[in-house]
């Protein structure tokens, strides 16, 4: 579960150059960090979807939400609860192989259902895509073996269908 | 019209596309000054209907579309070239967004091909005005030409109003290049393509009908009305409502004029330089019903100790607003005169006679009146001249619908406490950003807007420094405006806080009181101008100003360097610690 500090929005954006300096301009003005940041399209190719995390009080940033709702280019905005929404991130991380160690990463790569997109006699490259925290708890367990570069996507969230039925 | 209007369908270039676009939106004036990147718009304006007034400094035509908005209520239209011409109204910008001014801004750009390479006169001019403006756009195609302008105007002047920037690669405007021609289309409402915007209307019912419940059973209630009230022509609707429910309207310095300063129940203008009845009245409500006002610091001194025991019902067109500094006990986000509108119907439903009786708070409220009237100490024969003196004389001696386009500072202070403001868009200033300059320029637009009206700007000696320029564009326009400039020699301001705040010690205030040559200076810009030291020259001198019609005059007063502004809430007191002037005090 994400520290209650962390808020997770999601914003659906007109798909046009300028939009996404326009909602991060929002957050860097007050001196909010966001903490994990994905666009890409929708469905519809004239909207984009923003799913941001930012690490801040609740009060200063219904203040930002209602600014974010503001901004001309921005279709709609929603602040996801974690208790009813999903969310996924995707990571990529290449991970040193010593001598003797394939065997024990291969069963974690098995046991977190990650997989192995390419491999070298002294490194393997995997990737697991899941909740953020299950990343969190990956890449702690390779973090001994040696990580040689790691990139996580930032992630991306929708309500639980729960919630709509 | 254009000599050769186009029909739709017609292939026209860019450059025309534009100016046609203007002139559809309504633009009969455009206040520009051009540059390589604005040389292809130039050229069709010159067939155009449209007046283009040419500014000295980019910064004046944005002040003057402001001042000619406020006046008018209608869009002002500022016109500039790329990189410094852009960078030059970025200060204009601001002030209309924090004000809430409807204006639009085309600046020109470098050819699309060349934008990010540092191209001579290139700057990120939607980047740099992004913050600035409600919107802005960067037009990358001749054909969106149309649409966009049409866009621009309709964000500028709906919801909460504000400027709109459209910046033009110089390549689609121009003749020359294959990439301006576009097929001329008229652009309506329905080809705009804005699924994110929608400005609120009338207030939901529900809470239309809860804030009339906490009105009708106030005791102590006060109408808390900013300038919303003003963007929404909201000012008889106002007065209806208020005398309907007898309840008493202070006016913020960006509503002055909203309500009738002459009226029974007006109490003036609140906040850190109000009246003391105005500022005591808020801080002592029981309800505070706020009408397109924001709970700006100025307004409200220390938040923490803001009227202790007031509950909220705040009226707003900008749901941004509502509950951002003060909670609210109920909120209406919706258009301020709507709103009024279903608050009357509620009212009357509920019936007038079971408001709750608020006949001691007018009488408390006609004490403070009476024992903290607006006080200054007149001149002695041979000492210097007061300047709300002269304010009471340029108020007495001008007529009442006269619009008045202040600076920034004391001359701000004394000419919103001392004028009697008894009509809505009379009077024109930087109340957010605070912009020294501000008046000769919106001034200027002000009487470019309004030409039968009397147009007055009081300006401080620091301010006329700033953008005095602009006379020159009065004079050669033919824009007869008159500017009464308080020269005290001083950034009077600051002075008074260092007087009061840090010991007296005065760095980096003094302007001194004769150089420039003031008199000389104008006469220079071919302006009449005259000098006035004494208190029995101040009449002489607006009289004969309001003689002379033919070209701007510029009276200037030397006034009392020492005087301050009061009543004053100190910065960090909560309103309860206002102080009077120094011989209403110790009582």
């Amino acid at each position: 579960m994400p520290h209650n500090r962390f808020h997770t929005i999601v914003t659906t954006v007109e798909n046009k150059p300028g939009v996404l300096a326009r909602v991060a301009g929002l957050f860097s003005r007050r001196g909010f960090n966001i903490a994990s940041l994905a666009v890409a399209p929708t469905d519809d190719e004239r909207f984009s979807r923003i799913t941001f995390t930012v690490d801040v009080e609740s009060a200063p940033l219904e203040q930002v939400v209602k600014q974010l709702d503001k901004l001309i280019n921005v279709v709609n905005i929603r602040e996801l609860d974690p208790q009813s929404s999903v969310d996924r991130e995707l990571m990529l991380v290449t991970v040193e192989v010593e001598e003797g160690h394939r065997g024990t990463i291969l069963e974690l790569v098995d046991d977190y259902r990650a997989h192995v997109l390419s491999e070298n006699h002294s490194k393997m490259l995997l990737s697991l895509a899941a909740r953020p925290a299950r990343l969190d708890e990956f890449e702690e367990l390779l973090r001994p073996y040696g990580i040689v570069e790691l990139q996580r996507t930032g992630r991306v969230a929708l309500p639980s269908l729960e919630e709509n039925s | 019209m254009t000599t050769d209007t186009p029909a739709p369908g017609d292939t026209i270039n860019g450059g025309v596309a534009l100016v046609r676009a203007l002139e559809l939106e309504g633009v009969d004036v455009v206040f520009g000054l051009p540059g390589g990147a604005t040389l292809p718009i130039y050229d069709p304006i010159l067939d155009s209907s449209m007046r283009h007034i040419l500014v000295r400094h980019e910064q004046g035509a944005g002040h003057m579309a402001q001042g000619y908005a406020h006046a008018t209520g209608r869009p002002g239209v500022a016109l500039v070239t790329s990189g410094p011409g852009a960078t030059n109204i970025v200060t204009p910008l601001c002030d209309a967004h924090i004000d809430s001014v409807p204006m639009v801004c085309i600046t020109g750009q470098v050819p699309y091909a060349a934008i990010g390479t540092d191209a001579f006169q290139e700057c990120d001019t939607t980047g740099i005005t992004m913050a600035v403006t409600k919107h802005n756009f960067l037009v990358t195609d001749a054909a969106d030409i149309p649409r966009i302008v049409h866009e621009a105007f309709h964000i500028a002047t709906t919801g909460r109003p504000g400027p709109v920037l459209i910046d033009i690669p110089k390549d689609i405007v121009d003749q020359n290049n294959p990439r301006s021609a576009m097929q001329w289309y008229e652009a309506g409402d329905s080809d705009m393509e804005l699924p994110g915007y929608r400005p609120a209307g009338a207030g939901d019912p529900e809470a239309v009908r809860a804030a009339a419940e906490l009105i009708r059973d106030a005791v102590r209630p006060v109408l808390y009305v900013g300038g919303g009230i003003l963007k929404a022509r909201a000012a008889e609707v106002l007065r209806e409502f208020a005398e309907l429910t007898g309840i008493p309207v202070v006016t913020t310095l960006m509503a002055r004029g909203a309500f009738p300063d002459s009226h029974e129940l007006c109490l003036g203008m609140p906040g850190m330089h109000g009246n003391y009845t105005a500022v005591t009245a808020l801080q002592q409500a029981d309800l505070l019903v706020s009408l397109g006002a924001r709970f700006d610091d100025r307004v409200t001194g220390r938040l923490d100790g803001f009227a202790p025991d007031a509950k909220i019902v705040h009226v707003d067109i900008d749901e941004a607003e509502i509950g951002k500094v003060r909670t609210v006990d109920v909120g209406v986000r919706g258009d301020a005169k709507l709103v009024l509108e279903a608050l009357i119907e509620c009212t009357r439903e509920m019936g007038i006679e079971s408001q709750a009786e608020r006949g001691a708070w007018r009488s408390t409220l006609s004490g403070w009146q009476e024992r903290y009237p607006m006080f200054y100490e007149q001149s002695q024969p041979g000492d210097l001249l007061k300047p709300q003196y002269v304010i009471e004389q340029l108020r007495d001696s001008n007529p009442a619908d006269t619009i008045v386009a202040s600076g920034v500072g004391q001359h701000q202070m004394y000419a919103s406490q001392y004028w009697k403001f008894d009509y809505p868009y009379t009077w024109i200033n930087s109340g957010g950003l605070g912009t020294m300059g501000f008046s000769i320029p919106a001034a200027i637009g002000a009487k470019v807007g309004m030409p039968d009206r009397r147009v007055w700007a009081i300006d401080g000696d620091g301010c006329f420094q700033m953008t005095a320029q602009e006379l020159v564009t009065a004079t050669v326009a033919k824009i007869p405006i008159k500017v009464a400039l308080l020269n005290n020699g001083y950034l009077g301001m600051v002075r008074q806080w260092q007087e009061l705040f840090y010991d007296e010690r005065f760095s980096g205030v003094e302007l001194g009181a004769d150089v420039p040559n003031y008199v000389k200076w104008s006469e220079a810009m071919g302006c009449a101008a005259i000098r006035v030291d004494s208190p029995e020259e101040v009449a002489p001198a607006i009289a004969k100003a309001n003689e002379i019609n033919d070209r701007p005059v510029v009276v200037e007063f030397r006034t009392d360097p020492q005087e301050n502004v009061f009543p004053m809430v100190p910065s960090g007191r909560t309103n309860s610690d206002v102080v009077v002037h120094p011989a209403q005090r110790g009582e």
